[in-house]
């Protein structure tokens, strides 16, 4: 099975770490051969949600030009995968090499459940986590339920953490109220996006998280500003770095 | 009409943080209230596909569907007028008025005739017009719009209030208790209800096979205002139908359980023609409908039955309020219907959100308001209506994210930037991103370069 | 060309692809005791009432409320259940009706789900009856309770004797408790403009 590896642009270029611990996780599960082909930049999504559907087209092109030969396509981010899931339409030339990419490109956490199908692994993590649910992932992706729908309850990423040694959860007053990134959204309306953001943090803090636990890096590095800005003890780390991290996994060098 | 700057606006609600804060949380509990409601009824899923199907039906057969309802209101002695525009719409309410001689109308609850600016045009004509909804009747004595299309007056303070009552009705100086107030304003709207010569009410609902209609209230003003003067005036969007009288038990479960969290609404009256011996007039406003319905993207919501359960749960505009959409819908609906009358003016709209997705599984009618949000943007991008400095950016960006040497270069240059400038160069007002929140922290390498650093000493798994 | 053919025009033009109207007949939850489903939603939405049996304690219950509200004017529909002293069929102009404390008023079929009452003008000729009055009682047979809004409108069509109260001319209203507001900071006020308050009472013989 080769399975390539899609680490998002600013994941990349910021959050070495994230790319890193995926990458271990991957090869700790067996996912089969794992490769990071080197053609591959970004999503198009930035270009996309902000309504330049013309600026998207070239990276989502090259997207599908360079994962088309694999089998499947990990990535550890929500919203990235659900771009390529259900914004590509019209965007890509090739329908059926679209349509093919689309169908084996799986968010990180749904690629361990549902199709490596694991067991919740055993670790250590004694800390107590409030795990912020990315909307893309949730409410696209159904990575699990949301609060608005009346479904029965399921959440896959949290179901990945649970048997972690130690781990508790944070119980929030709004568990899946959005953080306020929003892509370009961050900059445009920054008032209140920033007041999202804190709003978020301050939830996370009456609940006593230690970690503030996400599948969007995007959202942690909105989030990350806000807390460092304000020196608050908080730390945020994205799922696939604290799962390595409860496994033991090396992320440095 | 000005541009629309939803971001100023915004910013300026938000800058008031403990204001903002408490809008945001008055939202949220209606919005907790729904949750309860809809966990709390097994069917809940199955009746929004339905009622989202039922409307689906009824639009692509919008024609037949309002031609049925003309043709049975009028057997029931209602008297059906048509209206392309706001204009021909408060023309003909005027007219009937003036044919009547009518000085005082009641009103109750209408977006509608708040879309088409009928206060202000009767007011011009010497007719007296009071809204009766109390929440509408508050924002009508501080001479604002609704902020919200089920709780108008959700941006005001009880303080506000009190001394807006103290000063047209009368109520104690600094008398800010909620029951009170209220209190105060049921004797003087009383006393317009038995005044009044006309009473004009939106519509929530047709039915097509029965040629009547529904309205639903809490506080029974249109039932009063319909109830004592001998005219009755229905202002109706043509997008206000449901086939058949039993589609009504969808509807009357989803309205009230998505707008409040309430099971029905206290009010939820069925008129079938004029009371004995009085007139009922319908009027069929067009007013933009027929060009949503021409657009293949936009036309599902028209589904829209006005419930409010996508402003309450939408994240922006508990933040930002009402008012600084600059609109009589707000909020994410209104983000979509209001650009396809006017995309210039309203082009900041569909960029006040986050894309969370919330509004979609609130809504009673499955609009899936996210991504006609995202069409709305490609479509404003298209007009070039975007702002010239964004314009840039994406191309720019787009250019990057799309040449892997470019790309390299590029965010070699930016983490260097971010690592040795000072601090003042980064963090300025050319950068919203830092007036609040720090930039990330560029580490030494990038993930691709710490992979080519183990695939050359060696990493066999990865190529 | 009118405003109606241009519309019409309009809309026909722009149609879109033709989607089934589906079917409501489904298994839609049902109560093992609806009365006291309704009587759990009616204390919610600030209603009150109970079961009667007999006459007898019928007007026991209305004399109570009489009293504790000290009705004065008092507009009865239902004679069995008391008296009053403002006779609405006597009544041409509804505005007379501007002082009533108290009326008590027929409610045709209840719904345990929302706790709603079905009412119409069948018995009642000013149905400003239902609105105006200071407080109102609703007085409903046993038996004509459902459990949710899809029996209530199936019952609706049905009743009494095949009249279908949408055939003709006609207005009527699903009440669920009294009138109320939150317009103002949210908070819930009972009494807005229509009844301050409703008591339901159903009536076993």
């Amino acid at each position: 099975m080769r399975v390539g590896l899609f680490i998002p642009c600013y994941i990349d270029q910021f959050y070495p770490r994230v790319g890193i611990a995926t990458l271990r996780l991957l090869e700790h599960f067996h996912a089969g051969d794992v490769e990071f082909p080197a053609a591959q930049i970004c999503c198009g999504q930035p270009m996309a949600n902000a309504g330049c559907v013309a600026d998207a087209r070239p990276a989502a092109e090259r997207f599908v030009a360079t994962f088309r030969p694999y089998d499947y396509v990990v990535a550890p981010s929500g919203s990235c995968v659900a771009m390529v899931r259900h914004h590509y339409q019209g965007l890509v030339a090739d329908e059926a090499a679209r349509a093919q990419v689309q169908a084996k490109t799986f968010e990180l956490c749904e690629f361990l459940t549902d199709v490596l199908q694991i067991e919740p692994p055993r670790g250590q993590f004694p800390r107590r986590v409030g795990l912020h649910q990315s909307c893309h992932g949730l409410r696209e992706l159904r990575l699990g339920s949301d609060s608005e729908l009346n479904v029965a309850p399921f959440n896959k990423v949290q179901r990945l953490l649970a048997n972690l040694e130690g781990v508790e959860f944070a119980r929030l007053e709004r568990p899946d109220e959005c953080c306020g990134f929003g892509g370009s959204f961050a900059v445009d309306e920054e008032g209140v996006s920033c007041m999202m953001g804190r709003d978020r943090i301050a939830d996370h803090e009456r609940a006593g998280a230690e970690v503030l636990a996400a599948g969007d890096m995007s959202c942690l590095m909105h989030l990350d500003g806000l807390i460092r800005r304000e020196r608050r003890p908080l730390r945020v780390l994205h799922v696939a770095e604290l799962l390595a991290e409860a496994l033991g996994l090396t992320i440095s060098d | 009409m000005p541009t629309q700057d939803h971001p100023a606006a915004a910013n300026a609600f938000v800058a008031d943080d403990a204001h903002a804060h408490w809008h945001d949380q008055a939202l949220w509990f209606i919005r907790a209230k729904r949750d309860k409601c809809a966990h709390g009824l097994a069917e809940w899923e199955e009746l929004r596909e339905l009622a989202a199907q039922i409307k689906q039906h009824t639009v692509a057969h919008l024609g037949d569907y309002l031609e049925q309802f003309e043709r049975n209101a009028t057997r029931l002695g209602a008297v059906v007028h048509w209206a392309r525009d706001a204009a021909e719409h408060n023309a003909i309410i005027l007219r009937l008025l003036q044919e009547r001689r009518v000085r005082r109308m009641v009103k109750s609850k209408s977006m509608l005739t708040e879309e088409c600016g009928l206060n202000p045009f009767l007011e011009q004509h010497g007719i007296e017009v009071t809204d009766t909804d109390l929440g509408e009747w508050i924002v009508q004595l501080r001479h604002e719009h609704p902020s919200h299309i089920v709780l108008p007056a959700i941006h005001i303070k009880k303080e506000d209030v009190g001394e807006l009552f103290h000063r047209e009705l009368g109520t104690a100086k600094g008398a800010t208790d909620p029951a009170y107030l209220t209190e105060a304003a049921r004797h003087r709207l009383r006393e317009k209800f038995l005044a009044a010569e006309a009473g004009l009410t939106g519509v929530n609902f047709g039915i097509a096979e029965t040629g009547g209609f529904v309205v639903c209230t809490n506080e029974g003003n249109s039932d009063l205002g319909t109830s004592l003067p001998p005219i009755h005036i229905a202002s109706m969007g043509i997008e206000k139908l449901v086939p058949r009288l039993d589609d009504m038990a969808v509807f009357l479960r989803l309205l009230a359980r998505s707008a409040t969290g309430q099971p029905i609404t206290a009010y939820s009256t069925h008129y079938h023609g004029p009371r004995p011996g009085c007139e009922l007039h319908i009027v069929l406003v067009d007013n933009g409908r027929t060009t949503l319905l021409a657009s293949e993207e936009f036309r599902n919501s028209l589904r829209c039955i006005r419930c409010g359960a996508c402003l309450n749960t939408c994240p922006v505009y508990r933040r930002s309020g009402g008012h600084s959409y600059g609109v009589s819908v707000a909020g994410p609906i209104g983000s979509i219907v209001n650009p396809s009358r006017d995309p210039a003016t309203h082009r900041s709209l569909p960029f006040a959100c986050t894309l969370c997705g919330s509004c979609a599984d609130v809504c009673p009618v499955k609009i899936d308001l996210p991504n006609q949000l995202l069409t709305w943007r490609q479509r404003i991008a298209e007009l070039g209506l975007l702002k010239p400095s964004k314009r840039r950016l994406m191309h720019f960006a787009g250019a990057v994210l799309s040449r892997p040497l470019l790309y390299n270069v590029a965010g070699g240059v930016g983490r260097a930037a971010l690592r040795w400038a000072p601090r003042w160069l980064v963090y300025n007002r050319f950068n919203p991103w830092g007036r609040q929140r720090e930039m990330p922290l560029p580490p030494k390498e990038t993930f691709r370069q710490w992979h080519s650093r183990q695939s050359r000493d060696d990493k066999p798994s990865s190529s | 060309m009118s405003s109606r053919d241009h519309i019409l025009r309009e809309v026909r033009r722009s149609l879109p692809a033709d989607a089934p109207l589906p079917s409501l007949d489904r298994q839609w939850t049902r109560y093992d005791d609806p009365h006291a489903q309704f009587f759990d939603v009616l204390r919610g939405v600030g209603g009150a009432g109970r079961i009667v049996t007999g006459e007898p304690q019928l007007r026991e219950e209305i004399d109570r409320v009489i009293a504790a509200i000290g009705a004065k004017q008092i507009c009865s529909v239902i004679s069995e259940a008391a008296a009053g002293n403002v006779d609405i069929a006597a009544i041409d102009d509804p505005h007379a009706l501007a002082s009533v404390d108290l009326a008590i008023l027929p409610g045709e079929l209840a719904v345990a789900e929302n706790a709603a009452v079905w009412v119409n003008a069948a018995r009642v000729r000013q149905r400003v009856a239902y609105f105006l009055s200071q407080h109102v009682i609703l007085v409903v047979p046993y038996d004509r309770i459902v459990s949710n809004m899809h029996e209530a409108y199936a019952g609706l069509q049905l009743s009494a004797d095949g009249y279908s109260p949408f055939g003709e001319t006609t207005w009527g209203t699903f009440m669920s408790g009294p009138s109320k507001t939150a317009d103002i900071e949210q908070a819930l006020v009972i009494g807005a403009h229509g009844a301050r308050s409703l008591h339901v009472f159903f009536t076993k013989p």
